[in-house]
């Protein structure tokens, strides 16, 4: 039997074009050994959660950096869970003022980075999570 | 999980893919279950040089289905190579594909190598079997940016489509004729590009080499007609060439209709069944080949093998002698 490969997908929802986070977010987790879904910029919630149910990922990674992320993410979430998918971890990076991080972990989302994250410390979180997941 | 997968349950289907592609135990028994279901579906691979318009043709080609009369459900596996050093891989093809989204009647996903050269990963017919059991009528197959030797799809689709565009050269012409030869249907994308007559020309100067009519030959520095062998059939399938702009849509309507009659082609020739047999040979004998040697490998001891191989280093056997030795 092969070995389990952990996919993530990694989206870009909403209007804004900052992509360098989601790429530089996408490539260190393929340089972590996964498999990532890029889905490219702008995309509805609706098509963020199509795709994760098509991939069948793991994770989903959210970069937003447009300060919209208290209308995306909720309806995001609540899109996924509907389609069945209730052990799919949500991780989001970008611009997330203090304020709004314990609304986001309200919201289920297991993990909220901001400028300067190490990437190393998002890689350890996602492989825990997801492992947790399986268990 | 079958049953799921045979209404077109969505996320059943999703769950067994990742199965088969982990070639688990659930996998295989679903895989079992439902291989009666399958062989329905036309397999379409398309294959060509990274950046060719691989992506941006399979989202047309998807649409051009989806608005067919009556539409089409088409699925779409997308495979991309794993690194060599980390296993992992970025699966880019769907950025390509966002006008699909919102249709029941499409599901795309997205695959990595794994390790396999040939440009599809080994799980990749097996999740086609899974998409063909699920119902749908189409199921295109995205291989990696090829070369020459990327050409495992050949076993798995019953038509290929080669992409190919303007402006490549000369040279990169010539090193593509191994994967030319794989063509059923000849691509000539981003036809909105200068060149495209010369490309044009120079794939049919390659394609005239392997004509079954007709040959040219290079006789004293002229091409030259000779006539085709007594012996080739009248009914024998002539690689067509389309021009295509993938951006917009121009010639999709044409090649469509060329899937069409690729389709319509092997039923009556009866190639269908033979590539059915040849696809299912080939899997066959992976099987074959796989469970033998794990069985062998099973029953002897890491020892034994590392004495024949320091044998075989100290050059005190031959490879064959080797093979002998532990053949017992
Ligand atoms: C570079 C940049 C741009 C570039 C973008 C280039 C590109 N293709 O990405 C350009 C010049 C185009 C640009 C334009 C604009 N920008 Co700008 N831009 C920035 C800037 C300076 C840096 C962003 C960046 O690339 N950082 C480098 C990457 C690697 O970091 P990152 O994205 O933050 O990612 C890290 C983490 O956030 C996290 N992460 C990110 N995504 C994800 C995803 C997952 C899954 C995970 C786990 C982690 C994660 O991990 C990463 C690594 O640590 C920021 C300010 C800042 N310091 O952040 C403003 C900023 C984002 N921009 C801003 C604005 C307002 C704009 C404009 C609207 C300006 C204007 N008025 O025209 C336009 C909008 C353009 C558009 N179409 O959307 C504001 C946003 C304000 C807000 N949200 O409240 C910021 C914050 C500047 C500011 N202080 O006001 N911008
Ligand atoms: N001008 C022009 N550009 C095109 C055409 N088709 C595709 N492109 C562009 O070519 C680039 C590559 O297209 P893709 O569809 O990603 O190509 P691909 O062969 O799938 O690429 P890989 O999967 O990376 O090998 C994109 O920028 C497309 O927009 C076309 O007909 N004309
Ligand atoms: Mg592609």
């Amino acid at each position: 039997m092969a070995e389990k490969k952990i996919r993530v997908l990694v989206g870009k929802p909403g209007l804004d074009g900052h992509d360098r986070g989601a790429k530089v977010i996408a490539r260190a987790l393929r340089d972590a050994g996964m498999e990532v879904i890029y889905t490219g910029l702008r995309q509805t919630p609706e098509m963020i959660a199509e795709a994760t149910l098509q991939e069948d990922v793991d994770a989903v990674g959210l970069s937003i950096l447009s300060g919209a992320h208290l209308t995306l993410v909720p309806r995001i979430i609540e899109l996924i869970r509907a389609n069945g998918q209730d052990d799919v971890r949500i991780f989001v990076g970008g611009i997330i003022p203090d304020e709004d991080v314990p609304k986001l972990r309200e919201l289920g989302v297991d993990g909220i980075y901001g400028p300067g994250s190490p990437t190393h410390a998002i890689i350890d979180d996602i492989r825990k999570l997801v492992n947790q997941a399986d268990q | 999980m079958p049953d799921a997968v045979l209404q077109g349950e969505r996320l059943a289907i999703s769950r067994l893919l990742t199965e088969v592609e982990n070639d688990t135990p659930a996998g295989q028994a679903a895989l079992n279950q439902l291989f009666v279901h399958t062989g329905k579906a036309h397999l379409v691979g398309i294959t060509g040089a990274p950046g060719t318009g691989k992506s941006s043709l399979v989202n047309q080609i998807a649409l051009h289905y989806r608005k067919a009369e009556p539409p089409l459900k088409v699925a779409i596996v997308a495979v991309d190579p794993s690194s060599p050093f980390t296993g992992g891989a970025v699966l880019g093809d769907r950025v390509r594909m966002r006008e699909l989204s919102g249709d029941s009647g499409v599901f795309i996903r997205s695959m990595a190598t794994r390790g396999s050269l040939g440009g599809l990963a080994v799980a990749t017919a097996g999740m086609a079997q899974v998409l063909d059991a699920a119902g749908f009528d189409v199921i295109l197959i995205e291989t990696v940016g090829a070369g020459q030797s990327e050409v495992e799809i050949v076993k798995l689709a019953h038509t290929v489509l080669v992409v190919d565009v303007p402006g490549l050269g000369d040279d990169v012409q010539a090193i593509k004729a191994g994967i030319l030869e794989i063509a059923d249907i000849l691509v000539l994308n981003k036809a909105d590009r200068p060149g495209v007559e010369a490309a044009e020309r120079a794939l049919l100067g390659m394609l005239k080499l392997g004509h079954p009519t007709k040959h040219l030959v290079q006789h004293h520095g002229k091409l030259e007609e000779v006539l085709a062998p007594a012996d080739t059939a009248a009914d024998d399938w002539l690689i067509p060439i389309r021009r295509t702009v993938a951006t917009d849509s121009s010639g999709l309507p044409e090649l469509l209709e060329m899937l069409g009659k690729h389709k319509a082609h092997l039923q009556q020739s009866g190639d269908w069944q033979r590539r059915e047999r040849s696809r299912l040979h080939t899997q066959l004998q992976g099987l074959v080949q796989h469970t033998l040697m794990s069985q062998w490998r099973n029953q002897i001891s890491d020892e034994e093998y590392s004495q024949a191989l320091d044998k075989l280093v100290a050059r005190e056997l031959s490879p064959r002698q080797a093979l002998q030795a532990l053949l017992g």
